[in-house]
């Protein structure tokens, strides 16, 4: 049986997410399961269905054109999903906040448990996953017959998103449920690159003091074409949007650089960011535990340290 | 309009978990326990939907052992007005609590239910999705804000949910499912008072099998380890000897 992945997107491109959650059905796929599909549900969303049949070894594509899936309501998407199921062994899809909120639903109208967030794959039937913010890893095994899952991109190197050529085949749900309407969406915009796949990561605490000294991370952000990331003192004080948060309960990162300016470095947050390749941290009190972790630590005042480091870097790039 | 909340006892977030010497499971054995963070926050959401005359009661249900009950206590000290406790030794997994609320529901007929999005010990971020999926309704999940009743049709909720991309606000017909996100609302601390009164609520209890629910656990946890510890690295002298090691030794800018 086929191995389903639901596509990321935004109607145009299948989202970076995608890809990692394609590595990790690659890996189902070769512990015996069988072909990989996607779907992209959406409205108008053939392009993001065209860039999903590009990348290689995807066997197959389901495009769910739907003005009901448009937004990706719930409601609406999971009865999609509960109708292909049937010809699926495994129903993937990332741990972002769109998979979070699909997959439990699907799993439930299925009657089958849900395995969150794996980070993994031992077996067509068992899988790797942190729990207690990411101090264990629990492998379990699942006794139902469809595995419905959600893949921590973290974990699984993506994919490669170009170079095949799968071809699109439509498929219909049962439309708009009738629960849930779309109102709006209020997204942040910036030119730096999204959290979850940048190569670098500049993040700030409680020790940022106001929303206004962020853009002392940012002037250094750019320099390093990093994306700007917070703890979730930073963000409760309003200093910064929830969608910058890193840590247990937000986003979790892993880029080649992170570094953290005025973060303390609580369990809940080193679980969002533990995994990064070489991790920084710039806090005034030598005694943080965010120094335990870091590969790098430079002890002093970030409203020093930042400028010099915006200086030093701009000095290196000339 | 009854609002019913799900409470769950954790570990303590503040606590340092080990993980057995077995690796069957984390050490809990004179471990401190509380309720769920998101689940403080639950609660308080239902409260001041009572506060603010949109329910009428805050029912605080919890499913576990006998010690769930301190969990519910605490929902109660809060100012719940009562306490469903769903006892069970088994092992249970988000399927089997969202049956077991979706039972406690059918009797209550609540018309709002609030729930953690995610519990802090397996952080799974499935019993909302689960609950409404058994009970054909919408789900709010992740909500930073959640106003009912306040538009032009009184059966309406519309809630602000906290997503990757930033926040997006969706309508909903009730009844309804909200898991809770941290920026809904800040709990507030049971007072003295009102933790010797909720010793006099009442507390129901009842069992799976009264309630027709089979909750035996669908994935096996073949073994538990700890994850590959990070190590300390140095502490540099000035931002000159960052910038020259992340260059040359980490070659990560």
């Amino acid at each position: 049986m086929a191995v389903l992945v639901v596509a990321e997107h935004d109607n145009k491109v299948a989202k970076p997410a995608t890809l990692n959650a394609v590595a990790a059905a690659t890996e189902i796929s070769k512990a015996g399961a069988g072909d990989i599909h996607i779907l992209v549900a959406g409205k108008d969303c053939r392009p993001a269905a065209e860039a999903a049949a590009k990348i290689p070894g995807v066997a197959k594509v389901l495009i769910a054109d739907d003005a009901a899936y448009e937004h990706g309501l719930a409601e609406n998407v999971a009865p999609l999903l509960v109708g292909l199921a049937p010809h699926y062994s495994h129903l993937l899809a990332p741990a972002t906040t769109a998979g979070k909120n699909l997959m439990p639903r699907v799993a439930a109208l299925l009657d089958v448990m849900q395995i969150s967030d794996i980070s993994g794959v031992v077996s067509q039937d068992t899988f790797v996953r942190p729990i207690y913010a990411g101090n264990a890893l629990a492998t379990v095994q699942s006794k139902d017959g469809i595995k419905v899952i959600t893949v921590r991109g973290t974990a699984f190197p993506p994919v490669e998103g170009e170079g095949g050529s799968a071809p699109i085949e439509a498929v219909s749900g049962p439309g708009a449920a009738g629960l849930s309407e779309f109102v709006k969406a209020e997204l942040s915009k910036s030119e730096r690159p999204e959290l979850t796949s940048a190569r670098v990561i500049i993040s700030g605490g409680r020790g940022m003091q106001s929303g206004d000294n962020f853009h002392l991370l940012e002037a250094v952000a750019d320099k390093l074409g990093a994306a700007v990331g917070a703890s979730r003192a930073a963000v409760d004080a309003g200093f910064v949007p929830n969608d910058y948060q890193v840590g247990q309960t937000g986003k979790i990162v892993a880029p080649e650089l992170y570094i953290a300016v005025g973060i303390s470095g609580a369990i809940q947050h080193l679980a969002g960011m533990k995994d990064s390749k070489v991790i920084v941290a710039i806090n005034k009190d030598e005694e943080a535990p965010i120094f335990q972790i870091a590969d790098y630590g430079l002890v002093g005042d970030l409203f020093k340290i930042l400028p010099e480091l915006d200086a030093e870097l701009a000095k290196r790039q000339q | 309009m009854k609002a019913l909340v799900a409470v769950k006892r954790v570990v303590d977030y503040n606590v340092k978990v080990r993980v057995k010497a077995d690796h069957t499971g984390v050490e809990t054995a004179n471990v401190k326990m509380s309720m769920n963070p998101f689940d403080e926050i639950a609660i308080e959401e239902g409260l001041r939907l009572r506060e603010a005359g949109t329910v009428e009661e805050v029912i605080a249900v919890s499913a576990g052992i006998q010690q769930c009950q301190e969990t519910i206590r605490t929902a109660l000290a809060m100012g719940a007005d009562r306490g469903v406790l769903v006892l069970t030794d088994v092992e249970l997994q988000p399927l089997a609590v969202a049956k077991l609320l979706k039972a406690v529901i059918d009797k209550e007929k609540p018309e709002i239910v609030i729930i953690g999005k995610q519990a802090i010990d397996d952080d799974c971020n499935q019993t909302g999705q689960m609950l409404a999926a058994l009970l054909g309704w919408p789900q709010a999940t992740f909500a930073s804000k959640v106003s009912i009743g306040q538009g032009e049709h009184p059966g309406d909720a519309e809630v602000t949910r906290e997503v990757d991309g930033g926040l997006e606000t969706i309508k909903f017909k009730l009844p309804i499912v909200v898991t809770t996100d941290l920026r809904l609302n800040e709990p507030r601390y049971a007072s003295l008072p009102n933790i010797m009164k909720a010793k006099k609520k009442p507390i129901d209890t009842v069992t799976p099998e009264q309630l027709g629910v089979d909750v035996t656990p669908r994935l096996v946890t073949l073994k538990v380890e700890e994850p590959v510890k990070r190590q300390g690295g140095v502490k540099v002298g000035s931002v000159e000897e960052l910038v020259s090691k992340l260059k040359t030794e980490a070659r990560v800018i």
